[in-house]
């Protein structure tokens, strides 16, 4: 008798995309079934990945599809400075600038101004097209022998000067 | 395994401990104080807050007491100069951040932080930076946030994860910019969630209701036990110039821990509602008049000396105390009325007289948690009875397997294997089970060491709940499992006890003539009613109950409350009391009778309810009348006990024909489950908790939606009789198909029927 199509209700984890659950699932499958929190680190890099922020929906998915509490999600992705929560950060690029002692004293902060005056924003601004976000580093990113030094994305330039950043940034698709 | 004890030393006194218990339980347990933010009995240790450092031998650096097992020939000293100096600089650094808004504060005088302060800190601070700020969060009516406050130990958090068994607050943020909260806007669900404001040591978490009512010092306390549930939680009233202003646990292990329910912890909002009767009121020529007490007992002595006895229905609340249960039977029989119950939203009475003296749990509370195997037949005990779930929960945490049959999928905190079925499919899958000795659910009682079938407040407003009990107690006969009842209200107990069925007098005691059930009285045949703390809202049918009331000639209402709906068909108006300002008795599900004295006065000229009942008594002439306290009711009625077991769940009608053709429906089956917050007139009224009730919804299948172009949000007609109320959508895979979720109890379902009955469901617009 049942000629009626079953509405299937909606569920948030619904939002994940084909990508982000094939590198979930690859996570998944290093640990035990129920110990699905441990791919917690690696489900948020997914999303990040594919959209440069984490949004409250997409936190909501993968707390969904690891079958955790929300807050549990929302706290992790709080913590660790690599994820970011909010949509103005979100770029293709995220710029790291250290300018902690060692960069400092190599002249970080012309660095950073020169980045600055180049993309036209200030730091925690992200340029208009989406391009570039100036992410506000507090912490020292560990490369003082090589200072002075910023990461893009995941990758650490060390050594910098004006003109080495605009060589750098320019070749940027 | 037997646990090993050693001996250690705590400030040069030798002390007897278990090996590997931590130092601050057994500091606790002797009586030596250590000061303490993040600990606490009944929650993980998290070690974070480090107020409880103490010196230990041969250790260099001071160890948290909290988080330090013992082991033989240790020695700690709680008092050295180390000890202190430790607890002053970790004080020191709690108040870094905290401000010193206690006088504006809520917690101030009852503030573990004040208290640790005074005792382990110091008179100055060397911080003289700038404190940080933290925005408030808006988790609900019933919390009040000051997260500015939060010294962070974590004691919300875990008991969010570790008791309430859903996770809503977490620590968000991190270093100095860690705070406490739910990250995105959101109210805290869970059922028991105003406790986390007396696990706050601080006052970041506070009661909203009571907020600014009045400083700590100046409230007084009175011990009372809670009347909503059947647990009979062990509560204390706060009233400050006799108002009640607050209301919070008392610890009791074997009952209540020391936690409460929301419901009862807020409800006494209730008390001082807009809908009190303060002074006896009568109806003339369809206008309500003011009345002296003796005026209006008078007119009510009148109508009952009246009213003929087999045309009269007396119908209580089991909510009502033991002692005006029993008074209100002994009145009514004395004026010869048979048709006397509490049983208002139950529905099959076909087994009454194979009933126990009263439903009971059939262990003590603490024991449901060491079951290991629980079969639950129509209950949706997390709201019913949130502490018992909460037992049932640590079983589960400890390796128990709960199992379900019920009409709709029922939300738990914990894994539970749940079967849902329409209502007139509940019998036939029973049926199922009892016939299939290999079934899983047979199975699993049978191999458990302590298993309990326990039957819900669904399965006793179920239209097959004979037939239904009948099963459920062969099911518990043939695995060895204890057969138990999850009853309704605070006093459902206390009900059969005093004599409130048609069939039984008080302890139980066989009729001759006995009177006929509510449901065969509840019509326009009946021309007169006295209803005890009974409201529409009550019915199981409330459709039906409407039309008998506003049939009747008379309708005596004895209570505290009186609403818009029982003034019109009401003609007396006695005003009663509440929980709060009676003495009385309440008896739980486990059979604990449990005595509590008034908090405070009822307003105006209303007067503890068993003190009218005593004096219509007197008015209407029936003899041997003349109790002058609660205390000797109730020891009347221990005497009529004596001898008489009422803890007995032996249910004698199996096998009889009580097994009967299951009910049918047409249309939609009403899946009428009773909301959380309006089980009773008190509850009702209690505003914060009215905040906290999700928009009344019908819920449906997704197929039946689909097949009927039906989207969630929509408008859906909902008619039930004569009567048809709109409501929006929620497609809800929990609904079996063919049925349709409207809680009872809501202002809505007020007007239509059987909250088990059909209804036809048509999309609106």
């Amino acid at each position: 008798m049942t000629e009626h199509p079953i509405t299937m209700l909606k569920r948030k984890s619904d939002l994940l995309n084909h990508h982000e659950r094939a590198e979930i699932d690859s996570w998944l499958a290093r640990y035990p079934a129920d110990k699905k929190q441990s791919a917690l680190l690696a489900a948020l890099r997914a999303v990040m990945h594919e959209d440069h922020y984490l949004s409250r929906e997409k936190m909501d998915a993968v707390a969904d599809y690891l079958g955790l509490p929300e807050i549990a999600v929302y706290e992790v992705a709080s913590f660790y400075s690599m994820y970011e929560m909010d949509a103005k950060a979100a770029a293709k690029y995220s710029i790291s600038i250290c300018t902690n002692v060692s960069c400092m004293l190599c002249g970080s902060d012309g660095i950073l101004e020169h980045i600055e005056s180049k993309l036209g924003i200030k730091l925690g601004e992200s340029t208009p097209d989406g391009k570039f976000f100036l992410k506000v580093e507090e912490e020292c990113l560990a490369a003082c022998s090589s200072a002075p030094m910023m990461q893009v994305n995941h990758v650490y330039h060390t050594h910098l000067t004006s003109e080495k950043v605009d060589e750098i940034l320019d070749g940027l698709e | 395994m037997a646990e090993e004890f050693v001996t250690i030393e705590i400030n040069d006194q030798p002390v007897q401990a278990r090996k590997g218990a931590m130092l601050i339980e057994v500091a606790d347990k002797h009586g030596v104080v250590i000061p303490r933010f993040c600990y606490h009995k009944k929650l993980s240790v998290a070690a974070n807050c480090r107020m409880c450092l103490v010196e230990m031998e041969k250790s260099f650096k001071v160890v948290p007491a909290c988080a330090t097992p013992v082991n033989a020939g240790m020695k700690f000293w709680t008092r050295s100069e180390k000890a202190k100096n430790a607890q002053k600089a970790i004080m020191e650094f709690l108040l870094i951040n905290h401000p010193l808004d206690c006088p504006i504060c809520d917690q101030g005088g009852e503030c573990e932080l004040q208290d640790v302060s005074v005792g382990y800190g110091s008179t100055k601070s060397q911080y003289a930076e700038i404190k940080r700020v933290v925005q408030d969060k808006d988790i609900g009516a019933l919390i009040e946030t000051e997260m500015t406050r939060c010294i962070q130990c974590t004691r919300c958090v875990r008991f969010g994860d570790e008791i309430a068994g859903m996770r809503e607050m977490g620590g968000v943020g991190r270093g100095d910019r860690l705070e406490i909260g739910t990250y995105i806007e959101k109210t805290l669900k869970s059922e028991l969630s105003g406790n986390v404001i007396d696990l706050c040591p601080v006052g970041a978490l506070t009661a909203k209701p009571s907020r600014y009512k009045a400083r700590a010092w100046e409230l007084q306390a009175h011990d009372a036990i809670a009347p909503h549930d059947c647990v009979g939680s062990h509560l204390q009233v706060h009233t400050f110039r006799k108002e009640v202003v607050r209301a919070v646990p008392r610890e009791n292990d074997a009952i209540n821990e020391c936690w409460i329910s929301d419901r009862d912890r807020f409800s006494y909002q209730g008390i001082a509602s807009a809908d009190r009767l303060t002074k006896p009121m009568l109806k003339r020529d369809g206008h309500w008049y003011e009345a002296s007490w003796q005026q209006a007992l008078e007119a009510t002595a009148e109508i009952l000396r009246a009213a003929d006895p087999a045309r009269t229905g007396a119908l209580a609340n089991a909510t009502s105390t033991v002692e005006e249960l029993y008074l209100f039977q002994r009145l009514m029989r004395g004026l010869n009325i048979r048709n006397i119950d509490h049983r208002l939203r139950q529905t099959d009475f076909s087994d009454q007289n194979a009933a126990p003296i009263c439903p009971s749990l059939g262990m003590p509370i603490a024991q449901l948690e060491q079951q290991n195997a629980v079969f639950l037949i129509g209950s949706n005990v997390r709201q019913e009875q949130p502490l018992l779930n909460h037992r049932l929960r640590k079983a589960v945490l400890k390796g128990a397997q709960v199992m379900a049959l019920n009409p709709r999928a029922f939300t738990f905190n914990y894994t539970v294997t749940q079967q849902a079925v329409a209502p007139v499919e509940m019998l036939q899958a029973l049926q199922a089970i009892v016939n299939d000795p290999d079934n899983g659910v047979m199975a699993t009682l049978k191999q458990a060491e302590h298993a309990t079938v326990l039957l819900g407040n669904v399965a006793n407003q179920h239209p097959d709940f004979a037939a239904l009990r009948a099963l459920a107690y062969r099911i518990a006969q043939q695995t060895g499992a204890t057969f138990g009842y999850l009853v309704e209200s605070a006093n459902s107990v206390g009900a059969w006890v005093a004599g409130v069925v048609p069939h039984r007098l008080s302890a139980g005691r066989e009729l001759k003539q006995p009177g006929v059930p509510v449901g065969e009285f509840l019509n326009e045949n009946t021309r007169t009613f006295v209803l005890l703390n009974t409201e529409l809202a009550d019915f199981g049918n409330p459709q039906q109950a409407v039309q008998a009331l506003t049939a009747a000639q008379n309708v005596i209402v004895i209570a505290p409350f009186a609403d818009e709906t029982t003034r019109q068909y009401a003609t007396v108006l006695l005003p009663g009391s509440t929980f709060a300002e009676t003495s009385g008795t309440f008896c739980n599900v486990a059979g604990q009778w449990q005595s509590f004295k008034g908090t405070t006065e009822p307003p105006g000229e209303a007067r503890p309810t068993w003190k009218v009942l005593r004096v219509l008594g007197n008015s209407v002439g029936v003899p041997e009348f003349d109790w002058v306290a609660t205390e000797e009711i109730v020891a009347e009625l221990h005497l009529e006990l004596d001898g008489v077991e009422t803890c007995s769940n032996a249910y004698s009608a199996e096998g009889k024909d009580v097994l009967h053709k299951p009910f049918s429906a047409d249309g939609f089956q009403r899946i009428g489950d009773v909301e959380m917050y309006r089980v009773d007139p008190l509850v009702r009224r209690a505003k914060a908790l009215q905040a906290m009730m999700p928009t009344a919804e019908v819920h449906l299948n997704p197929q039946d939606a689909a097949s009927m172009g039906i989207a969630a949000g929509d408008a859906v007609k909902v008619s039930q009789g004569a009567a048809a109320v709109t409501l929006p959508a929620q497609l809800d895979e929990g609904i079996p198909v063919g049925c349709v979720g409207v809680q009872s109890g809501l202002e809505v379902s007020n007007v239509l029927g059987a909250a088990f009955g059909s209804l036809q469901i048509a999309k609106a617009g």
